[in-house]
């Protein structure tokens, strides 16, 4: 299977990980989130064809695993930029700022809410509350958390973003 | 200030590996659990009040009961430490400060109840608490704290590190327990409850992290030490995360008998910038409002419960009086309308609508009847879904409208709020 070009298939050494997961479970299905974690670590998102090749490694439908994927935030279904920020939009980070959070980042990126930039550098987000409201307004950038957001810390982060 | 037991160790460089645990107390608890009897230790937990610190409330020896005596089935002790209600961050600090306490608070519950494999569900976006965490559970197999025969004792327990994928609903133990078997995160309908019939068909117990990292202290200390440092229906400390318009926002451990102005006046520091109180919600964004004048209430279960509003998360928001009211539940409205797994029609129709009529009064085109039909679609639903979720957004929904209705009614009748005239709010046509 391919995907504009890309094959969709993981190596050997991810495949062991596939079956050490399936291993793991009292239920081999039960790997199907970390082996889609897995997938979109490889693949970048989870695309119709890596649904359909993730089910045959698990003899699901599918339409089944095209329901979980749908299900979850944090599996994209189309392709995101090198980076992605996340800005909680949820009520301590609203209280102290977030609007204004968003608002600046969309001017400084040129994009609006859930686009990516021209150059494939960044992805915005808005989410849910990250659990993280002692440091609002926040927001996540790729794995880190980071707080007390203000226009110049925000400005900060970007300059680091490679 | 009280002793702390959740937070001993936070201040402490290098908390979270195992030597520092160590030098500190830890793992004597484990040491000494292993010499009582499972049902002893059931004991105790019971003699200590423990309640469940997740959301819930519920009694953790009386869940711990309801294991079926008889079944030759497998049993599982699953740790939810998918942290996700509004408010609430004190999960995060334990997995990144304490995870050793969190393993051995883990590992006797599991020698309590028979249980010899555990699961540990992780939020997915809690990278750096999953990492650590990671690290000492990798720490624990090497020095024989899991694995096979621990430290001598001939029981047996196994971890898996399970990440979640993004959905606030999976933080509910039987929408949990669906996505750990591979599924969307859907609840399941109860009876039979999980610790009759949960993870794989199997007998399972699903107990949050702060609760399972008190159960050491229980143990070398005492039940009944524990019990009186609370009330007579819950004993101990629990941790209070606070937020919103505070001078010190952050987490708190005092015991559950702190008063909500202790909480916010003594220890958050109070309201910034010399502004007043206005409202604070006490238990995470699931918990009903209180007013400014409503803050003189213990924040055990029983006490928040008989104050109208519930402990829930202890995920403590607070709110001055530039806040609109309006503006703070739609805000809300917007999370439970994202957060609805789809499962049951009214919590799915009725997050939407409700979400709907608040933009709309919140863009200057409120109808008179909107805040009657908001409650009136808010409580015909209450009580009628498969999980608490929804149940747990009727109570934003009706204590917001009902404590500042005049809020509501100016936003209608004259297009705009009156805290902040001019305030244009940024949104309300997207999700």
């Amino acid at each position: 299977m391919s995907f504009a070009g890309q094959m969709i298939a993981f190596t050997p050494t991810q495949l062991d990980e596939v079956r050490r997961l399936q291993a793991l479970y009292p239920d081999p299905r039960a790997a199907l989130l970390p082996v889609l974690q897995l997938a979109q670590e490889a693949f970048g998102f989870i695309s119709p064809d890596v649904e359909e090749y993730v089910a045959g490694l698990f003899d699901l439908s599918p339409a089944h695993v095209h329901e979980v994927v749908t299900f979850y935030t944090l599996f994209f279904t189309k392709p995101v930029g090198r980076h992605i920020l996340s800005v909680c939009r949820t009520l301590s980070c609203h209280l102290l700022g977030a609007p204004d959070v968003v608002a600046y980042l969309k001017e400084r990126l040129g994009i609006e809410v859930g686009e990516t930039t021209k150059d494939g550098m960044v992805t915005l987000f808005t989410v849910e509350c990250l659990c993280a409201c002692e440091m609002a307004p926040m927001m996540q950038v790729n794995d880190r958390y980071e707080g007390h957001l203000t226009r110049e810390k925000i400005d900060r982060i970007l300059e680091r973003l490679e | 200030m009280a002793e702390l037991l959740l937070m001993r160790r936070f201040e402490i460089p290098d908390s979270h590996t195992l030597r520092v645990y160590r030098e500190t107390g830890g793992y004597q608890g484990l040491a000494q659990a292993f010499g009582m009897t499972p049902a002893a230790i059931l004991d105790e937990v019971k003699k200590s009040n423990l309640r469940g610190l997740g959301g819930a409330g519920f009694p953790t020896a009386v869940k711990w009961g309801f294991l079926p005596k008889d079944s030759p089935k497998p049993r599982y002790l699953v740790v939810n430490a998918d942290e996700g209600e509004p408010g609430t961050f004190k999960d995060r600090y334990l997995l990144e400060r304490d995870p050793h306490a969190l393993i051995e608070g883990m590992v006797i519950a599991a020698y309590a109840i028979g249980s010899h494999l555990s699961f540990v569900y992780i939020r997915g976006e809690y990278i750096k608490p999953f990492r650590i965490f990671s690290d000492a559970v990798h720490e624990a197999y090497e020095a024989g704290l899991l694995g096979k025969n621990l430290l001598g004792s001939g029981f047996d327990l196994n971890v898996i590190i399970h990440r979640g994928a993004g959905a606030y609903i999976c933080g509910e133990e039987t929408g949990l327990i669906s996505s750990l078997e591979g599924k969307k995160g859907w609840p399941k309908l109860k009876p039979p409850f999980p610790a009759v019939r949960g993870a794989f068909d199997c007998p399972t117990i699903v107990n949050n992290v702060e609760t399972l990292c008190h159960v050491p202290h229980i143990i070398t200390r005492g039940g009944e030490w524990f019990a009186a440092l609370g009330t007579k229906t819950q004993g101990g400390t629990r941790m209070y995360s606070v937020s919103g318009h505070v001078v010190r926002p952050g987490v708190y451990e005092l015991p559950v008998t702190a008063t909500l102005r202790e909480l916010i006046y003594d220890h958050a520091g109070g309201i910034p910038r010399g502004r007043r109180l206005k409202a604070v919600v006490p238990g995470g964004s699931s918990a009903q409002i209180l007013t400014a004048e409503e803050i003189d209430v213990t924040m055990d279960v029983d006490g928040l419960r008989d104050a109208g509003t519930m402990a829930g998360s202890a995920g403590v928001i607070v709110m001055d009086e530039s806040t609109c009211i309006p503006e703070a539940l739609w805000v809300l409205a917007r999370f439970y309308a994202h957060e609805s797994c789809g499962q049951c029609t009214p919590c799915r129709e009725s997050t939407g609508w409700v979400e709907k009529i608040l933009a709309r009064i919140l863009s200057g085109k409120g109808r008179p009847e909107d805040p009657d039909n908001l409650l009136d679609i808010a409580r015909r639903g209450a009580g009628t879904t498969i999980c608490a979720f929804y149940d747990g957004a009727v109570n934003p929904y009706v204590s917001y409208v009902e404590r500042f209705r005049s809020e509501f009614d100016y936003h209608i009748h004259h297009g705009e709020c009156d805290v902040q005239p001019g305030r244009v709010v940024t949104g309300l046509e997207t999700r």
